[in-house]
């Protein structure tokens, strides 16, 4: 199949591109952008006029929930999702069940998705077996199969010398490490933020220096092993004055955003609405402040969308036994936008976020449309507003924060490799 | 949002908790508590305002003097209660929360009096109940124990009468307690000018004082003066751990000593929301003399929680 999309506003981050161009497509492949190669001739053209035409976006982080947790969401229903949300590329963390640390799960899991047909899925493997903390996964073996990275999910590792070992020997090969920073002990039972809100409320805290005192240890280790680091869901303005410093020592740190922390606080738990129990929990507004300049100024790289489906049940009940989590695949462009919006920043920086910036923290083939580059595209109406709702979401997870909210930006084509997968 | 406790009109739906209620509310519930004050001397203990209606005690996490306090107080309407000491029962098959209400829902119960070790559970009901059914929090986590806030208030205007007049000290457990939340929200939006809180900072939470109180960590320096002292209970398993290193160096520090009790001003009374431990948190002579009004407390709470019921239930004054 050959696609001609045109009269789109094309915007590539990677190529410095944002300009009213044509993108042709043959063979899964970008083959032009601008003027038409010669001798090609569309199969399919698409109307772009209005619309906003990008790389497909990368999410650094969405469960899908299989293997072990289908009632929660399925590979179907949450890859559905990503092509909704404009979602080509994303990395699924290995709190599954059973966890990803074998080898044979991630080839499983790999194998199943491609058979979808639709984003690409890259896991994260397991640091450490059954992520327990103890002993460390055959990362050789896991990166073999597929795994981009390895990651202990939500689960802290509390021994510092077995997170030296790990960084030690990710450091070795190459591999990055994925790290959320909780310091688990003074973490522990905490839902919310430990402030006013937690105090009015009666919720247990989970304090800001539960998430310095990890990163101290984290960018440490870094610092002495040389190994790569990405801090995942970074939520305190302390936090990112810590990477801030540890990226003008040189250290090999990047970070990422959810962007339920960009957008939201912990005022937004308003009546105990447990779709706001997320991890880390909401912060401040100050905290939200220095996210948004952090992201700003490039100390935190990409906004990922920590979509995380919980099913209903599980959100009906008081709010510290609620499960945590929230949907987020089919709302990471629109989130985006809200904050470029709200924030002033042009659209092509914005989409940098979510596309470039999370590609090159993967190291996977992605984010770009480059000559050549795999055909995978978004094609939005930035201007098109549309309510989120558990009808309009295609995720099994209809829990958000945002739910009867109105956003901009609609997704309007999804391609993978040359393939329409997804048109509203 | 809406303040889900408040109807269209304003009017109390449910109580969930003393924040986010308007003064006019919470007068509402004093004053109509008063008139019920003089039930409990009659012959005939009883007023028809409930006749007919079912309130149901629902109670997730156990409690014998509020469930009896609640109980007494709706049989004194003439409804007919129902109490379930759910924590026995349902939850350890592993019946959900809403689960439970739903079943009592099919069989017409018309008020939920809900205690729960979470909080926020009470607001959870109230958002999945039909409308014409009232959800009354008797106590929820550590968030909010609204009619023992409303009681505890209702206790200090018979003896004090001037309420923005007054200073009024909580002590103790302000980090775990319900009740300090409620009392604290009660106090202020009813216009007391100075409340402060004493506690070490192991059992205070995080911003305290953005609730409007003042802190005071050295107990003589947060008595001086004042005209109310309200004693939290310490529950043991606080005790011998990261939060406290023992009983008798809590005593030392923060127990209510006649000694104590003498820099407060003379007339100062003394409350406690009950189970007390002697010894621990307050001194038996302290517990049982003159200026105690802890009894009076018990008293009262029969009378507020009959006033919130009746309000709810929607008829006050013309059946007495």
């Amino acid at each position: 199949m050959k696609i001609h999309i045109k009269n789109g506003q094309l915007i590539d981050p990677k190529n410095n591109i944002n300009d009213k161009l044509d993108v042709f497509i043959a063979a899964g492949k970008v083959v032009g952008i601008g003027a038409m190669p010669e001798g090609f001739v569309a199969t399919k053209t698409i109307d772009a006029t209005n619309l906003t035409v990008c790389p497909g976006l990368v999410d650094l982080s969405a469960r899908l929930r299989e293997p072990g947790d289908e009632y929660k969401a399925r590979l179907a229903s949450e890859l559905q999702a990503a092509v909704a949300g404009g979602v080509t590329s994303l990395a699924c963390p290995p709190d599954t069940d059973p966890v990803l640390d074998e080898p044979g799960l991630v080839e499983m899991l790999k194998h199943r998705a491609k058979q979808q047909g639709l984003a690409h899925v890259y896991p994260l493997g397991a640091m450490t077996r059954q992520l327990k903390g103890a002993a460390l996964s055959e990362m050789n073996e896991l990166h073999t199969a597929g795994c981009v990275g390895f990651s202990q999910a939500n689960i802290a590792v509390t021994d510092t010398q077995v997170l030296w070992r790990a960084m030690e020997y990710a450091a070795t090969f190459g591999f990055t490490l994925f790290l959320h920073a909780e310091e688990p002990f003074l973490a522990a039972k905490g839902v919310a933020h430990d402030g006013e809100v937690a105090t009015r409320m009666g919720l247990k805290g989970i304090p800001s220096a539960a998430e310095a005192l990890a990163l101290a240890s984290i960018l440490r280790i870094a610092q002495e092993t040389g190994a790569s680091v990405h801090i995942s869901r970074l939520s305190t303005a302390e936090g990112v004055a810590m990477i801030r410093t540890a990226k003008a020592q040189g250290l090999k740190v990047s970070c990422d955003v959810s962007a339920n922390h960009l957008l939201l606080t912990e005022h937004d738990i308003a009546y105990f609405d447990a779709n706001c129990h997320l991890k880390p929990p909401l912060r401040t507004q100050r905290d939200k402040a220095e996210l948004s300049a952090g992201l700003k100024d490039g100390t935190i790289d990409a906004i990922c969308s920590d979509h995380t489906p919980v099913d209903d049940d599980a959100k009906l009940a008081p709010f510290a036994e609620a499960e945590i989590g929230a949907t987020g695949l089919e709302l990471l462009l629109p989130l985006t936008l809200k904050w470029a919006a709200q924030e002033k920043v042009s659209l092509s920086h914005a989409i940098e976020r979510i596309t470039k910036a999370s590609a090159n923290i993967l190291g996977v083939a992605a984010g770009n449309l480059s000559p050549n580059s795999n055909a995978d595209l978004c094609i939005f109406d930035a201007n098109e507003y549309w309510k989120v709702s558990p009808k309009t979401l295609k995720s099994q997870g209809k829990n958000t924060p945002f739910t009867g909210l109105e956003l901009a930006g609609k997704v309007k084509f999804t391609l993978v490799n040359g393939q329409v997968v997804y048109h509203d | 949002m809406n303040n889900p406790q408040l109807d269209t009109d304003g009017q109390l739906r449910h109580l969930l908790s003393i924040e986010g209620l308007p003064k006019k509310i919470l007068n509402q519930i004093l004053d109509t508590a008063e008139s019920f004050v003089g039930v409990a001397e009659r012959e005939v203990k009883k007023v028809p305002l409930l006749r007919g209606k079912t309130v149901c005690n629902l109670f997730f996490e156990n409690s014998t003097r509020t469930r009896t306090t609640f109980e007494i107080a709706a049989k004194r309407l003439s409804a007919d209660v129902i109490s379930l000491n759910v924590s026995t029962s349902s939850q350890s098959k592993g019946e959900t929360i809403l689960d439970t209400v739903d079943n009592l829902i099919a069989m017409h119960a018309d008020m939920f009096v809900v205690r729960h070790a979470q909080s926020g559970a009470a607001h959870l009901i109230a958002k999945h109940v039909p409308p014409h059914i009232h959800v009354i929090n008797a106590g929820d986590g550590r968030h909010s124990h609204p009619t023992q806030g409303l009681l505890d208030v209702f206790t200090i205007r018979k003896y004090k009468p001037e309420l923005h007049n007054l200073r009024v000290a909580i002590v103790g457990d302000v980090l775990h307690s319900r009740v300090a939340r409620s009392e604290i929200h009660a106090l202020t939006t009813l216009g007391v000018p100075e409340v402060r809180v004493i506690a070490p900072k192991t059992l205070l939470p995080a911003q305290v004082e953005k609730l409007g109180v003042h802190v005071y960590h050295d107990m003589d320096e947060g008595l001086k003066d004042v005209d109310v002292i309200m004693m939290l209970r310490l529950q043991n398993e606080r005790m011998n751990g990261a939060m406290l290193p023992s009983s008798e160096e809590y005593f030392k520090t923060y127990g209510l000593t006649p000694e104590r009790l003498a820099l407060a001003k003379p007339d100062a009374i003394v409350m406690h929301p009950g189970p007390m431990n002697r010894g621990v948190e307050i001194d038996s002579t302290v517990a049982d003399g003159k200026q105690s009004v802890i009894l009076p407390q018990v008293t009262y709470g029969i009378a507020i929680r009959m006033a919130v019921m009746a309000i709810l239930g929607g008829g006050t004054g013309a059946a007495l």
